[in-house]
């Protein structure tokens, strides 16, 4: 209490002083004194009451209106303390919950990491950006031996964490078939079936199967409402659209998906995608697909690798930079 | 004077009533300026509460003295039969582990005590107290 009262003098003191003579230096030990004040947990409101108190001592004369004045400074100050309070209880709750999402991301690129298979005829690229923290977007490869080479592009309808532990499911379905040989539309029913079993009917996976025969050069696909792949052949130079039509996962437990096949030859290519590398929501009229197979074409002498870092490069700046939706493109290159 | 007051909370004009009163009180009791905004504050705090979450529900401004009454205080009690707190003792954390509104912990500051006690569905009891230094 005394030290209080001894603050309150030193601080009416070193006002009166700058009140007589405004320089830097009594400023500056005004500082050092709030410094102490602080120590001593007086609060803003504790401070203009200080001040009020000094101005009344100081001016003896003070019209009362002035001192209305202060009092209405305090009552603000007041309230405005605790609203910056409860401010601050939620920025430090945002920050709690950043850093959780922060790992749970990172969990999941651990959990969902893919690995580009290499087989020797085969040449295979990819590019896989979430929009957001946790991707919605996931590929997964199977190649077991050197006679087929199986590739999943899977799309969960939604995005951020809902998503990622639907697609932790999907990855974990894939993981158990298991075998690069397994028929497109087999995949898919078994897939549609644990979907529609454990997801919550809000929920919905696309998802895109093929299976590459390395021994003849035949891809089949079959597809659950997925974004139809490309196929480019070179000799004709044009695109077909490897279009199935295949309910999405997770809607009809015994629904039967439909595979269809289609044999490459050199220099031909795959592109598989997701519907963020075609969807510009800003572009309602553009036909996205036209210009992936311009793209395709003019960067068809690079590896496939590098074919989808430049088609990723070149729709993003075409879109400013800010994709709509997670962006997931593979190309299998013969 | 009386010890005891009592202000029934229905609409918003009963928060100002409430402040009103409980200003009178503390000035009354010899708190300075800043400390009457502050009960004025909590006051209108524990009445918004009410206004906001219970529809329906008063306060209680009382003097308080103890030891032997060397010493002068104020207490607050809002009652409410509102919906209840599910977690009291979350409400009054500052960690950010808590879930609940920040509004109670915020005037746990403004004051020398607080103490909850709440029942789903039954309602809760607020009290707080400030004491004349």
């Amino acid at each position: 209490m005394n030290i209080l009262k001894q603050l309150k003098a030193q601080y009416k003191k070193i006002l009166l002083d700058y009140i007589l003579n405004q320089n830097e230096s009594n400023l500056y030990i005004g500082q050092n004194l709030i410094k102490q004040l602080i120590q001593k947990n007086v609060t803003p409101e504790d401070v203009i009451g200080i001040h009020k108190q000094a101005i009344e001592e100081i001016y003896e004369d003070l019209p009362e209106s002035i001192s209305h004045a202060y009092d209405f400074l305090i009552e603000l100050m007041v309230h405005f303390g605790l609203k910056v309070k409860e401010h601050q209880f939620l920025l430090l709750k945002q920050e709690e919950m950043r850093i959780e999402m922060d790992i749970a991301a990172k969990i999941q690129n651990l959990l969902l990491e893919t690995t580009i298979p290499t087989p020797e005829l085969l040449d295979i690229g990819m590019v896989s950006i979430p929009k957001r923290k946790m991707n919605g977007d996931y590929v997964h490869f199977l190649h077991d031996d050197e006679n087929y080479l199986g590739v999943a592009v899977t799309d969960v309808v939604g995005k951020g964490v809902p998503a990622a532990l639907c697609m932790s499911m999907v990855k974990y379905g894939l993981d158990t078939l298991g075998y690069a040989n397994s028929n497109p539309s087999y995949v898919l029913e078994v897939l549609n079936k644990i979907i529609e079993k454990s997801v919550d009917d809000s929920m919905f996976v696309s998802l895109f199967y093929g299976r590459y025969n390395l021994n003849n050069d035949i891809f089949t696909w079959a597809s659950a409402g997925h974004e139809p792949a490309l196929y480019y052949r070179a000799k004709e130079n044009i695109f077909y659209d490897l279009e199935s039509k295949g309910l999405l996962l997770g809607i009809l437990p015994e629904f039967k998906y439909i595979q269809h096949d289609v044999k490459l030859e050199k220099d031909d290519f795959l592109v598989l995608m997701t519907d963020g590398v075609t969807d510009f929501r800003k572009l309602e009229e553009f036909d996205s697909r036209g210009y992936i197979k311009q793209l395709a074409v003019s960067y068809s002498r690079l590896s496939a690798q590098q074919m989808c870092e430049e088609i990723y490069k070149d729709l993003e700046r075409l879109q400013d930079f800010n994709l709509d939706d997670d962006f997931t493109i593979v190309i299998i290159k013969k | 004077m009386l010890d005891e007051t009592t202000v029934q909370i229905v609409t918003e004009l009963d928060i100002v009533a409430a402040r009103q009163l409980g200003r009178n009180e503390a000035k009354a009791i010899g708190f300075n300026k800043v400390d009457q905004a502050r009960i004025a504050t909590a006051i209108s705090e524990l009445a918004k509460n009410i206004f906001l979450y219970a529809s329906v529900g008063k306060i209680i401004i009382k003097r308080i003295t103890k030891n032997g009454n060397s010493e002068k205080g104020i207490a607050i009690i809002a009652i409410d039969k509102g919906p209840g707190i599910k977690d009291v003792g979350k409400v009054l954390d500052y960690s950010p582990a808590a879930n609940n509104g920040a509004g109670l912990h915020a005037v746990k500051r403004l004051v020398d005590l607080i103490e909850i006690q709440s029942e789903i569905g039954m309602g809760t009891i607020v009290r707080i107290e400030k004491w004349l230094r």
